[in-house]
């Protein structure tokens, strides 16, 4: 493989990673807080696109980078103010499903206003094209588009760290995941935090779509082509926990930047050892089967892998 | 002859807080044995550690000489052990009937069946009714164990603990929220329905611990630090200055 | 030491008449299923009512899990899809002569297909419990879409299969019987139906059953009473596949096609948001969820585009408000008209419901008019809702719907809080008298 080859995709996949990060960290961080597995979670994703594809209509891209994710942690704090609060007090299994029913109207709301194609929801001029000194210096075509996803990315999580553990905010935070009625009795006002929490992860989801958006389609089906994958991913890297999030998101990221390029098969590889494999073998469309064909379904195969090996995860510590 | 349970330098850490540090115990078969302490000193890590909850981090837990150190739960109950809990843990949807029919059917040999019809088991049955008449819940049996009150959902947890006929029982704090008449009639209850049987008692009612104990254990800062007869308890200086204090005058 | 001796006590709680109650139920819903066809004749209402057949079956199989054994899953379609795929290849091959097995039991070729994979899928997924197990099932079901894509010699592609189900013997040999009318296969499903209701049912009532409500109400107690709760589950999750094959393999049978969306997200959903329509709670609360949920998808979708919002805020105001589904609001009301006091809401509930359908009306315009103007716009301005026909580019019926929504909503608010003082007054009566009035007789 040709090296700069591999560092474009080695980009494109770390690129990819950071953007499931976005979203697996809104969604853990919610998770963490308040127990509630946000299953809207990618729904608000897809929300922030379409929100910064109306603003950007109206006022351009960069207030949309403002002003997108805003709106949905708004919607997202409405939502927990007047429907997740109410269903609370039934346990853990209504909300999941409250968020579950959610995500099925928000998907529908969407059409009903926006229609059923895909919107033209475009990369900024001013972001167009590839990072000019990478194509000078190295001789790299990596669009600059992508590598203003990483920053914002990479910006946003050093944001949320500094959050949680520097402020005063992100101690009362911590502090009413493990015990709310403690911090309620120190005169917190634990629903309102829980709405914050909800409406920041919100945001969050929200910024990662102002983002995914553009670069790659603007669709009702952008929340579920990336809903099972989030998932997926903080189950391997463990329940309720950043590190491994981030960990399984990059690695998710990188198989599927490397995977998707390669026409590699395992009758490739058997012929390579001298092994012929022919239509008349046993299992011959599993063998034949290149890696670029496989690599949708490799994120699940690695879940299997994980919940065989290691079922709390790569790097979690809670048994359920 | 084999103590019914042994425990051999057991110690547990979390995270760098060691809560139990080298608790060595051996409890003789059919003895009622108690374990008094203040506190946090450790009393409910330890029966997580015999009970299987948690494994411990070093040490040695026999049941009748079978080695049951980092087993599963069920894997110990199956071998004759069997627990009550501090905080009561039934089948809250589940009448007290069906509680009880459930804590039977592994014991009896039903296993994972499905071919079986429930209603159809009579001595299922008859034991399950036994044990209800003996806990006192007859005209309750119908109701869902959620919303028995608190002193009978206590008689349950009693009940469903001794059904399945474990050899060693260990109950958490068995009379905690009761009042005095309330934990008379329930030493009264322990006792019968744990005749022949091997206990383990955690308890802070020293009335209940001096009638109900046949020795005594004083758990203090995840180490025992006395062993012996309630008369040799009573006596002993260190325990009384650690523990006992005020309420070995209303004791005796 | 116990004296008294041990008849009395047996007698106490033996003592139980031979149940006719419940062959009662049995008889009355077998006789319902012969008879439908005659009082609903119509090549929909057939179809309708046979499409429902199948949901109640995936429907009480999936509730074996959420009902039962407190396991949510959003992967079920795995089952029920395999099942199906397996059944119409089976079809295929008695077409071909190559097997020689009757159509009328290809669903138990679909079940022991769901039976197979809910053991390899079951051991999976069930190595966590709770909120894990969810997400682990909604990897392993875009698992499954995903590698049927890639099998096209076995899944067909988008496409999918086809088959025949006219081929092979006829039923029970008699010529005529081969399915190849809607009515034939109409009380083929009526049957399954029955026999798996039936099955089903009465797996409730084995130790098994029974375990498997002790391991969702306190599956660390389970432990302590000497049973593996993961070994609980994989078992009840095969027993569940099982049963969602037959669905699969009707499914197969009734459409004579089966394709990807057989396996796909939203048909998990599908069956979770039936399950939870009718109330997981109950045994028979899917049944009603299953036919609630084939109502909206075949009846509604042929009225309206927009049913799957419609379903959808359904589905989501249930869980705000009657997170017990169906099935429990009709036994809670059962239960005020047991103690006399259903009186008291006849006024509250007309108020409310006429109120709630002024506002539905409302709702329903708006959002009819929107998803016109989104995408039907080629089609003219003009929608028609209920025989009533609106130009959305005039602003009159917007104005209309908004005020027709502002002023039903204030109304419903009000009737609401009128029926929920009356409603929370009842309830504190029955309770106070429940309370005070024990009913263990024995």
């Amino acid at each position: 493989m040709p090296l700069d080859f591999f560092v474009i995709q080695l980009l494109n996949g770390l690129s990819y990673g950071l953007l499931l990060f976005m979203l697996a960290a809104g969604l853990t961080l919610i998770f963490s807080m308040m127990g509630v597995l946000n299953f809207a979670h990618t729904s608000f994703y897809m929300l922030g696109a379409y929100a910064a594809y109306q603003i950007s209509e109206w006022f351009g891209f960069w207030p949309a980078l403002l002003l997108a994710p805003v709106a949905v942690g708004l919607a997202g704090a409405a939502v927990e103010r007047y429907g997740l609060r109410r269903v609370h007090k039934w346990g853990h299994v209504p909300e999941l499903l409250f968020t579950f029913g959610l995500s099925y109207i928000i998907v529908e709301l969407v059409q009903v206003v926006w229609g059923r194609a895909p919107v033209p929801y475009q990369v900024p001029v001013q972001l167009e094209g590839p990072v000019g000194w990478l194509q000078q210096h190295f001789g790299l075509t990596f669009p600059a588009y992508r590598a203003f996803a990483m920053a914002v990315a990479i910006f946003m999580l050093a944001a949320i760290w500094w959050l949680l553990a520097r402020t005063r905010t992100g101690l009362v935070i911590q502090a009413a995941l493990d015990h709310p009625q403690q911090v309620e009795a120190l005169g917190h006002n634990v629903p309102r935090v829980f709405m914050l929490v909800f409406g920041g992860g919100c945001a969050l989801a929200g910024l990662a779509g102002v983002i995914g958006g553009n670069l790659f389609v603007t669709e009702p089906g952008m929340a579920a082509a990336v809903g099972a994958i989030v998932f997926v991913i903080i189950v391997i890297g463990g329940m309720g926990s950043l590190a491994g999030a981030f960990v399984a998101s990059l690695l998710l990221g990188l198989v599927d930047a490397f995977g998707k390029t390669s026409n590699w098969s395992i009758a490739d590889g058997l012929d390579a050892v001298g092994l012929a494999v022919g239509p008349e073998i046993f299992g011959y469309p599993v063998w034949k089967l290149t890696l670029a064909q496989v690599t949708p379904v490799l994120p699940y195969l690695l879940l299997v892998l994980v919940l065989i090996f290691r079922p709390r995860g790569l790097l979690g510590t809670r048994a359920d | 002859m084999t103590p019914a349970l042994q425990l051999a330098q057991l110690t547990k850490r979390f995270g760098r807080t060691e809560i139990i540090r080298g608790v060595s115990l051996a409890v003789a078969p059919g003895e009622r044995h108690a374990l008094i302490g203040p506190n946090g000193a450790g009393k409910s890590t330890l029966f997580n550690l015999i009970s299987g909850r948690h494994a411990p981090s070093s040490g040695t837990i026999a049941l009748d000489g079978a080695d049951i150190t980092g087993r599963k739960p069920f894997e110990i109950n199956r071998l004759g052990l069997s627990r009550s809990f501090q905080i009561t843990n039934l089948f809250h949807r589940l009448t007290a009937f069906e509680n009880l029919r459930c804590a039977l059917l592994w014991s009896l040999g039903y296993r994972y069946s499905f071919w079986h019809r429930l209603n159809g088991l009579r001595e299922v049955e008859r034991r399950a009714e036994e044990i209800l008449l003996r806990i006192g819940l007859q005209r309750r049996h119908k109701t869902p164990a959620g919303l028995l009150t608190y002193a009978e959902q206590r008689a349950l947890e009693i009940g469903v603990t001794i059904a399945g006929g474990a050899r060693v029982i260990l109950l958490d704090e068995p009379t905690s929220g009761m009042s005095r008449s309330e934990t008379a009639a329930a030493v009264a209850l322990i006792k019968e329905l744990t005749q022949g049987r091997t206990l383990l008692v955690v308890e802070h009612d020293m009335s209940v611990v001096f009638g109900l104990a046949d020795r005594i254990s004083v758990l203090v800062y995840g180490e025992i630090i006395a062993s012996g007869t309630p008369a040799e308890i009573r006596a002993n200086a260190q325990v009384k200055e650690a523990y006992l204090g005020r309420h070995a005058q209303a004791a005796v | 030491m116990r004296t008294e001796p041990a008849a009395p006590a047996a007698a106490i709680l033996r003592f139980r008449p031979l149940n006719f109650g419940r062959w009662a139920v049995w008889g009355l819903t077998a006789a319902l299923f012969v008879a439908a066809p005659f009082a609903f004749d119509s090549k929909f209402s057939l179809a309708l009512m046979s499409q429902a057949g199948i949901m109640i079956i995936f429907a009480l199989s999936y509730n074996m899990l959420l009902g039962h054994s407190g396991m949510l899953s959003f992967g079920h379609a795995v089952y029920s899809g395999l099942g199906a795929y397996f059944a119409i290849h089976a079809m295929n091959m008695i077409g071909r002569g190559e097997l020689f097995f009757p159509v009328s039991l290809l669903p138990l070729v679909g079940g022991a297909a769901g039976l197979l994979f809910g053991f390899v899928f079951g051991w999976l997924t069930t190595r966590r419990a709770g909120t894990t197990f969810a997400m682990i099932t909604l990897g392993i079901g875009e698992m499954v879409f995903a590698a049927s894509l890639m099998f096209p010699g076995f899944f067909g592609g988008e496409a999918g299969i086809s088959g025949n189900r006219t081929v092979g013997a006829p039923f029970l040999g008699i010529d005529g019987l081969d399915f190849s009318r809607d009515i034939q296969v109409y009380y083929l499903i009526a049957a399954w139906c029955l026999a798996s209701m039936v099955a089903m049912f009465a797996l409730t009532a084995t130790p098994l059953g029974r375990i498997a409500n002790a391991v969702r109400d306190n599956p660390e107690r389970a432990e302590f009473i000497g049973y593996n709760t993961q070994r609980v589950r994989w078992l009840m999750l095969m027993l569940s596949a099982f049963f969602a094959g037959i669905a699969g393999g009707l499914m197969a049978i009734n459409l004579e096609s089966v394709g990807s969306e057989a396996l796909s997200a939203i048909r998990s959903g599908g069956v979770l948001l039936a399950a939870f329509i009718g109330g997981v709670a109950f045994f028979f609360g899917p049944i009603i969820g299953a036919i609630v949920f084939v109502f909206f998808a075949v009846a509604l979708s042929e009225y309206t585009k927009a049913w799957q919002l419609y379903l959808g805020l359904f589905f989501v105001i249930l869980v705000m408000f009657a997170p017990g589904g169906l099935a429990s609001l009709i036994l809670m009301n059962l239960r005020v008209i047991k103690f006399g006091k259903f009186r008291r809401l006849l006024d509250p509930y007309v108020g409310v419901i006429l109120s709630g359908l002024a506002l539905t009306v409302g709702i329903v315009l708006l959002i009819e008019f929107t998803w016109h103007r989104t995408l039907d716009i080629a089609l003219g301005a003009t929608v028609t809702v209920a025989g009533f026909a609106f130009d959305t580019s005039q602003p009159q019926p917007w104005v209309l719907a908004v005020v027709i929504v502002l002023a039903a909503g204030a109304a419903f608010e009000f009737m609401r809080r009128r029926f929920k003082a009356e409603w929370d007054a009842i309830q504190i009566e029955i309770e106070t008298w429940l309370r005070d009035n024990p009913q263990d007789k024995p």
